[in-house]
């Protein structure tokens, strides 16, 4: 409806970040309200540049903002955001996954950072803006600033926990501060060699003036890329996730749980097929086959690790650092001399619909999860897996969303799990990366040995407790103020289960129209 | 040798200041220390940025001369256009919107390469990475402060900053 859309959707929780200031420190009770009201008008912004993009020719719009001339200066160094199939859909996400995680949130906020609300909320406000201006910036070091924003204010929410995540916070500060200054660099050489900031002016001026075999050109990639991997969490580098998410204030985890390392995907996918290009890092950059196989040690890491943990966030922060694993893994599958001969992207790298579609349905599981764990360990009144006995007598419908979100982390149809792992495994198959399809398989034998762990404690009384004591704990359910937002989470795994024919159809429109779609 | 290193001297300095930096942000024990680290890593990246901006001749700050009167900002945009990109389009963004049409910027583009009155973009040093630092600097000290605003948090629980003791103590909490 509105040209301005997409800077709209940003500036709705900015505002209401201000108003949080200002409003909140006197009357606490209207702090939520406006993280609803901030977010709800973020999402239908969002909506609204979903069918802008539909609607329109080349399947992408562009913002220029304080109205520069795109048409006249298209390399010029003013900020463009630019909205495409793929940003469309994490941009609806960001601000869904903010709306139930706020609203999950009413419980457990004034309990775990008493008298801080207004500046949590403040903090929640600024880390969604900064997720939704990273998904929606066409500039390279405009995505430098809003990645920092997003950091510093997740650095801040995980930090305002326990002294413990404190100490975590402290760790996660310096690493990705290394990883975002390594990203910094990479553009300061791109700047160098290309004079532009923007994008696909950064694309266009490498095929242009023939940089592709250029050192500084790699160079730039060798270091973008290693700060976007501290980012992602990814094998080697994925030490700070899980100490930060799992001591973390329970409504902090269920909104960076799911949304950093998502957002970060989307940048490492961003980042390969519109700065760098699918032609140089299909074409002339030759790195799939190692990648892949540090993503297939990435999942079995991460699941190995995760059996090893006697606490079920800790445990679920692991499983995070597969699930990155299968993303990165996915965009790197490639059958090989595929661009040269001039193939569909769909057809050349095989997992990146698998791998965006996984953005989409990870976010969606690992909310749902982390929204489950949070209410699990609210009734047991223990993070431990061993003192979760009884749960399901107790709060059965906590207890039912999380058996929703395991069965789809497993990839049980008709959940979105099952639908992404199809898709990575087929794209493995398709690109002949066999090692990758099997890692995958394992990783999911290995989740379901862990789920049912938790489900087993859970379905059970405790062993210890003999004779008369043996009986049903009374029933005793979490309040609706959760409840709500978590089957409204678990309901979506299905949603978006169902709908994997029309979301995997807009991704590989994405692909279709980022190879041969007009520059400008 | 000599030559090799003089001719890329500030680059030289960026690269071991960075390395400076790594190296105390992931060697030393003390967390404040971890912190000067992390910002003389961030100081080297804002000398290679700078860097980047300098010419090779000797260039002026970029503000136009003579007040601007007698100066078309439409044929120096089309000018800067014809250069290597990364001259001149910066200073020109605010004058597009002006309502003098961008139509016929086409035609003053050749006048304007002989036009005395036209800046050269050679003559001026690209503002453009001095003003990506001053945002660079904004997100280094509010990084700085958060991070010590951190240690102060985890000064007043665990009543120490050095990493070594501050972990025996964290491990002997989460075995209670």
């Amino acid at each position: 409806m509105s040209e301005h859309s997409p800077v709209l959707l940003m500036v709705c929780p900015v505002f209401a970040a201000v108003f949080c200031v200002l409003f909140g420190m006197r009357n606490k009770a209207v702090c939520l309200p406006l993280v609803l009201l901030g977010l709800g008008g973020s999402l239908y912004f969002a909506v609204d540049v979903f069918y802008q993009v539909q609607a329109s020719s080349s399947k992408a719009i562009s913002y220029y903002l304080a109205g520069w001339n795109g048409t006249d200066f298209p390399r010029g160094v003013g900020i463009e955001y630019r909205v495409d199939l793929l940003n469309s859909l994490v941009l609806m996400l960001i601000p869904a996954v903010g709306l139930l995680a706020a609203l999950f949130s009413r419980e457990f906020v004034p309990r775990e950072t008493p008298g801080k609300e207004p500046q949590y909320y403040t903090l929640f406000l600024l880390l969604l803006t900064g997720l939704m201006g990273m998904t929606v910036t066409g500039d390279a070091f405009n995505l430098y600033v809003l990645l920092e924003v997003s950091s510093l204010t997740g650095y801040a929410l995980i930090a305002m926990g326990s002294p413990r995540a404190a100490v975590s916070a402290f760790q996660y500060v310096i690493l990705g501060t290394i990883g975002a200054t390594f990203y910094l660099l990479g553009v300061g050489y791109l700047y160098i060699k290309t004079g532009s900031l923007n994008m696909s002016g950064i694309h266009h001026a490498i095929v242009a003036h023939g940089l592709m075999e250029s050192p500084a050109i790699y160079v730039a990639f060798i270091l973008i890329f290693a700060g976007i991997w501290v980012k992602l969490a990814f094998f080697p580098v994925f030490n700070w996730l899980p100490n930060a998410y799992s001591q973390a204030p329970t409504s902090t985890g269920c909104v960076v749980a799911p949304l950093m390392t998502k957002v970060s995907v989307y940048i490492m996918v961003r980042v390969m097929i519109t700065l760098f290009g699918a032609d140089y890092v299909y074409g002339s950059l030759d790195w799939s086959g190692p990648i892949v196989w540090v993503s297939v040690i990435a999942i079995l890491s991460g699941s190995v690790l995760a059996f090893a943990q006697k606490d079920l966030r800790r445990m679920l922060t692991y499983l995070i650092v597969a699930e990155v694993g299968y993303m990165v893994g996915g965009a790197w599958l490639l059958v090989p001399g595929g661009m040269a001969r001039g193939e569909l992207l769909s057809q050349t790298a095989t997992g990146m619909v698998g791998t965006t579609y996984h953005i989409i349905s990870d976010a969606a599981m690992t909310l749902c999860l982390f929204m489950a764990a949070g209410a699990m360990i609210r009734k047991a009144g223990s993070s431990r897996i061993s003192s979760m006995y009884g749960l399901f007598s107790k709060s059965p419908v906590t207890m039912v969303c999380f058996v929703v979100g395991a069965l789809s982390m497993i990839g049980v149809p008709p959940t979105c799990g099952f639908f992404s792992k199809w898709y990575l495994v087929s794209g493995a198959f398709a690109a002949g990366r066999w090692e990758f399809a099997i890692a995958l398989l394992i990783s999911s034998l290995m989740n379901a040995v862990l789920f049912f762990r938790v489900i087993e404690h859970a379905f059970f009384m405790n062993p210890d407790d003999k004779g008369e004591e043996n009986i049903a704990p009374a029933f005793s359910e979490n309040p609706s103020s959760m409840l709500v937002p978590l089957v409204l989470a678990a309901a979506s795994l299905f949603a978006i289960g169902l709908f994997n024919k029309e979301i995997a159809g807009y991704l590989e429109q994405f692909l279709f129209y980022a190879q041969f779609g007009s520059y400008g | 040798m000599e030559e090799f290193i003089h001719s890329k001297f500030n680059y030289w300095i960026y690269v071991l200041l960075m390395m400076i930096g790594l190296w105390g942000m992931i060697a030393k024990n003390n967390l404040i220390k971890k912190l000067i680290g992390m910002s003389i890593f961030q100081t080297a990246i804002i000398l290679f940025y700078v860097s980047i901006a300098v010419k090779e001749k000797e260039a002026n700050i970029p503000i136009l001369p003579h007040h601007g009167h007698d100066y078309s900002p439409l044929a120096a945009a089309a000018h800067a256009g014809h250069g290597d990109g990364d001259g001149g389009h910066k200073d020109d963004n605010g004058h597009n919107a002006s309502p003098e049409g961008h139509g016929d910027h086409g035609d003053h583009g050749h006048a304007g390469a002989h036009d005395p009155k036209v800046p050269v973009p050679n003559e001026f040093a690209n503002p453009l990475p001095h003003v990506l630092m001053l945002t660079a600097i904004v997100v280094g000290v509010a990084t700085l402060g958060l991070a010590l605003a951190i240690s102060q948090k985890i000064f007043k629980h665990y009543g120490t900053l050095e990493e070594d003791e501050l972990l025996k103590k964290v491990r002997a909490d989460d075995y209670v």
